[in-house]
C-alpha cells in the first residue's frame, strides 16, 4: 500500500524510535521530569541548577544509551507481539540502568542512590512514556487523522472559480479550441480537489496540476503573469502531500500578481538536498498594496497537513523581503515504492 | 427606451471585457447599446468618461491600482455623472453591501438576461450616491479628486502635503498647487489616518512631509509651535491642544 499519513501514529504498535519527533519528545519529557525532580528536592530556588546538574549526571547517560539501544533494535521490537515488545523495552531499560549503576560504582562516579530505588524510577518513567505514546497514537489514529485531513482539504477560492468560468465563456465563441483546453484544465483541477487526498502523491502529478492551474490564470491575466519553473534537479520519484504546492501558487497569484498593475513573476524551485525535499516559491509583493489582506488560512491548512504526514520533520516558513514574498517548504524525501 | 445607450466597459481582465462585448451584442436587439470603448483600468475609465458621451459604465469592482468603488467615487464629481453598474465575480462583502444599498451589480459569469434588466433600469437613473459608495469602500482611496471645468483632477494621496478645512471646502495642498474638494476633514482623517497627523482643529499634515517644528514668539512668553514642511515654505500652526504631536513626531 502506498505510504499513508503519519506512520508513527498507528496504535497497537510501539513508537518508532528512529523517528525524530519521537526522539525529541522522549528527550524533552525526560529532561522536564528531571528538572521537576530537582525543583522538588531543593529548598532554595538558586540551588536548583546545581541539583539539576547532579540529577542530569545520572539521567543523561542512561537516556542517551536508551535512545541508541532502542533505535538500534527498534525494528526488531516492533516486529514482536505488542505485549512482548513492551516487556522487552522494560527489560532493556532496567538492564541498562543496572549496567550503568554497577559500571558507575566501579568507576566511583555513583555513590548515593540505591539500585532498587533507581530501578523503580526508571520503570515508572518508561511506563509513563509508553502510555503517553500509546495515547498520542490513539489521538492521531489513522481514522481521526484522515477525518482531519479531509476537512483540511485545500479549497479553491470561489473568486478564482467564477473568474475562470467567465474567462472560458469569453473564449467559447471566438476560440473554441482554447475554451476546450481551459475546460479540461478546470476539470483536472477539480478532479484533484475532490479526490481522496489522504495519501502522498507523485510530485510530478502535483506539478502538472500546478501547470494546469497557472494556464487558467494566464488566460485571465495574460502578460501580467509570468512564471519561472526551476525543476531541473527534481527526482521524478519523489512523493509529497497532494495539494501542497497548488494553494501556494494560488496565494502568490492572489496576493502578488492580481493587485499589481505591472507584470510580475512567480518563481517555483523544487529540489532535493540532503535527503530532504525543498520547495521555494517567490512572488512580488508590495507592502503598500491596498488590496486584500490575510493569506494565513491556506498556509495554516498546508502546515497542518504537513504535520499530519510528517510530524515535526516537515517545515513551512515564509519570508517577506523588500519587494518579494517567499514561502519555503521542506519535508523528508520520500520515494515512490518505499513502504 | 428609444435612445441608444452609450456604454463603457471597465475590467482589468481582457477575457472579461470580450465576454461583456459579446453579451452587449446579444442584448442589443432589446436594449440598443453602443460600446464606446473598453478599458483595463480605473484611470483610463475616468479619462474616457471625461471625454463625454457615456451614459453607462460597466465597472469591475476588483482591479489593481484603483478599484471599482474608488473609480465610481471619482466619477461622481462629473456633471452629470454617468450611471454605474458594478460587475464582480465573487466578493461576499461587496455583494452584501450592494444588496443593502440597492446598488446595481452583475455577478460574473454574467447572464444576458440580467444585463438586459440592469441596462433597462439605467433609464430610471441608478447612479450610486456618494454616501453609499463611501460605505462600500473597504480600503483608503489611492487618490483624491477635484472637479475642474468638466474634468476630474486626480490627486495621488502621496502627493498631498496637507489638508486644511475652510468653511465648506477642504484645501488640498500638493508641492505644486492647491485644490478645493467638498469633503469633511473628519472623514478624511478616518480614511487616511495612517498617513496624516492632525496638528490643528482644521489641519491634517502628511507625516512624510514634515521636516520639523519651529517655536515662535518664545521671547514674548506665549510661544507656539509651527510645522516646517519639507518642500514648501509655508508654516502651519500647531494648536495648543495638539502640542503632543511635536513630541511624538520628534521621535
Amino acid at each position: 500500500m502506498a505510504r499513508s499519513i503519519n506512520h508513527n501514529a498507528n496504535t497497537g504498535a510501539l513508537p518508532d524510535f528512529r523517528n525524530f519527533g519521537i526522539l525529541l519528545r522522549v528527550l524533552v519529557i525526560v529532561n522536564g521530569m528531571a528538572a521537576l525532580a530537582a525543583l522538588l528536592q531543593v529548598s532554595l530556588l538558586r540551588d536548583w541548577p546545581a541539583q539539576f546538574t547532579e540529577i542530569a549526571a545520572l539521567v543523561e547517560p542512561l537516556l542517551l544509551l536508551s535512545i541508541l539501544v532502542l533505535a538500534a533494535c527498534g525494528a526488531f521490537l516492533r516486529r514482536l507481539p505488542h505485549m512482548l515488545g513492551i516487556v522487552a523495552i522494560f527489560a532493556i531499560e532496567l538492564a541498562l540502568t543496572a549496567a550503568l549503576y554497577f559500571g558507575g560504582r566501579a568507576m566511583l562516579i555513583i555513590d548515593t542512590a540505591a539500585l532498587p530505588r533507581l530501578l523503580t524510577i526508571v520503570a515508572a518513567v518508561t511506563g509513563m512514556l509508553l502510555v503517553y505514546f500509546e495515547l498520542r497514537g490513539l489521538a492521531l489514529s489513522p481514522a481521526l487523522a484522515e477525518a482531519r485531513l479531509q476537512a483540511l482539504q485545500a479549497r479553491i477560492r470561489p473568486h478564482f472559480l467564477f473568474n475562470s468560468m467567465n474567462a472560458v465563456l469569453s473564449l467559447v465563441r471566438q476560440e473554441p479550441r482554447r475554451a476546450e483546453a481551459a475546460l479540461e484544465d478546470l476539470a483536472g483541477l477539480f478532479r484533484a480537489l475532490m479526490a481522496d487526498n489522504r495519501e502522498l502523491t507523485p510530485i510530478t502529478q502535483e506539478i502538472e496540476l500546478c501547470r494546469q492551474y497557472l494556464d487558467l490564470e494566464q488566460l485571465r491575466l495574460g502578460d501580467r503573469l509570468r512564471v519561472e519553473w526551476h525543476t531541473e534537479n527534481l527526482p521524478q520519484d519523489a512523493l509529497i502531500p497532494p495539494l501542497a504546492l497548488q494553494p501556494l501558487l494560488e496565494n502568490a497569484v492572489y496576493h502578488g500578481i492580481e493587485p499589481s498593475e505591472v507584470p510580475g513573476t512567480i518563481s517555483i524551485k523544487v529540489y532535493v538536498a540532503h535527503d530532504r525535499l525543498h520547495a521555494v516559491l517567490r512572488n512580488p509583493y508590495r507592502a503598500t498594496g491596498n488590496h486584500h489582506v490575510g493569506n494565513k488560512m491556506a498556509l495554516a491548512n498546508i502546515r497542518e497537513r504537513l504535520q499530519l504526514h510528517f510530524d515535526v520533520a516537515a517545515e513551512l516558513t515564509t519570508k517577506v523581503g523588500d519587494d518579494t514574498y517567499e514561502v519555503r517548504m521542506t519535508m523528508p524525501y520520500v520515494k515512490a515504492g518505499q513502504p | 427606451m428609444s435612445a441608444l445607450l452609450r456604454v463603457l466597459i471597465v475590467d482589468d481582465e481582457a477575457p472579461a471585457r470580450n465576454r461583456m462585448r459579446d453579451l452587449l451584442a446579444d442584448v442589443h436587439p432589446v436594449v440598443p447599446v453602443e460600446i464606446v470603448a473598453d478599458v483595463a483600468s480605473g484611470r483610463e475609465a475616468l479619462r474616457q468618461v471625461e471625454g463625454g458621451g457615456i451614459d453607462v459604465v460597466l465597472l469591475d469592482v476588483r482591479m489593481p491600482g484603483m478599484d471599482g468603488i474608488e473609480v465610481a467615487q471619482h466619477l461622481q464629481k462629473l456633471e452629470p455623472p454617468p450611471a454605474v453598474i458594478f460587475t464582480t465575480a465573487y466578493d461576499a462583502y461587496a455583494i452584501q453591501a450592494f444588496d443593502l444599498h440597492a446598488v446595481d451589480y452583475l455577478l460574473k459569469p454574467i447572464r444576458a438576461a440580467r444585463l438586459q434588466e440592469a441596462l433597462a433600469r439605467v433609464a430610471q437613473n441608478h447612479t450610486p450616491k456618494a454616501e453609499v459608495l463611501r460605505e462600500l469602500q473597504q480600503a483608503p482611496r489611492s487618490c483624491l479628486s477635484a472637479a475642474e471645468r468638466g474634468k476630474v483632477h486626480l490627486i495621488p494621496i502621496e502627493d498631498v502635503r496637507y489638508l486644511r478645512a475652510e468653511l465648506k471646502y477642504v484645501t488640498v495642498r500638493t508641492a505644486q498647487r492647491e485644490y478645493l474638494i467638498e469633503e469633511s476633514l473628519t472623514r478624511l482623517e478616518q480614511e487616511f489616518g495612517a498617513r496624516f497627523v492632525r496638528v490643528h482643529r482644521n489641519c491634517l499634515v502628511a507625516r512624510a512631509a514634515i521636516r520639523g517644528f519651529e517655536r515662535t514668539g518664545a521671547d514674548t512668553g506665549d510661544g507656539s509651535w509651527q510645522v516646517v514642511l519639507a518642500d514648501l515654505d509655508e508654516r502651519l500652526p500647531v494648536s495648543r491642544r495638539q502640542q503632543h504631536v511635536v513630541r511624538e513626531q520628534a521621535r
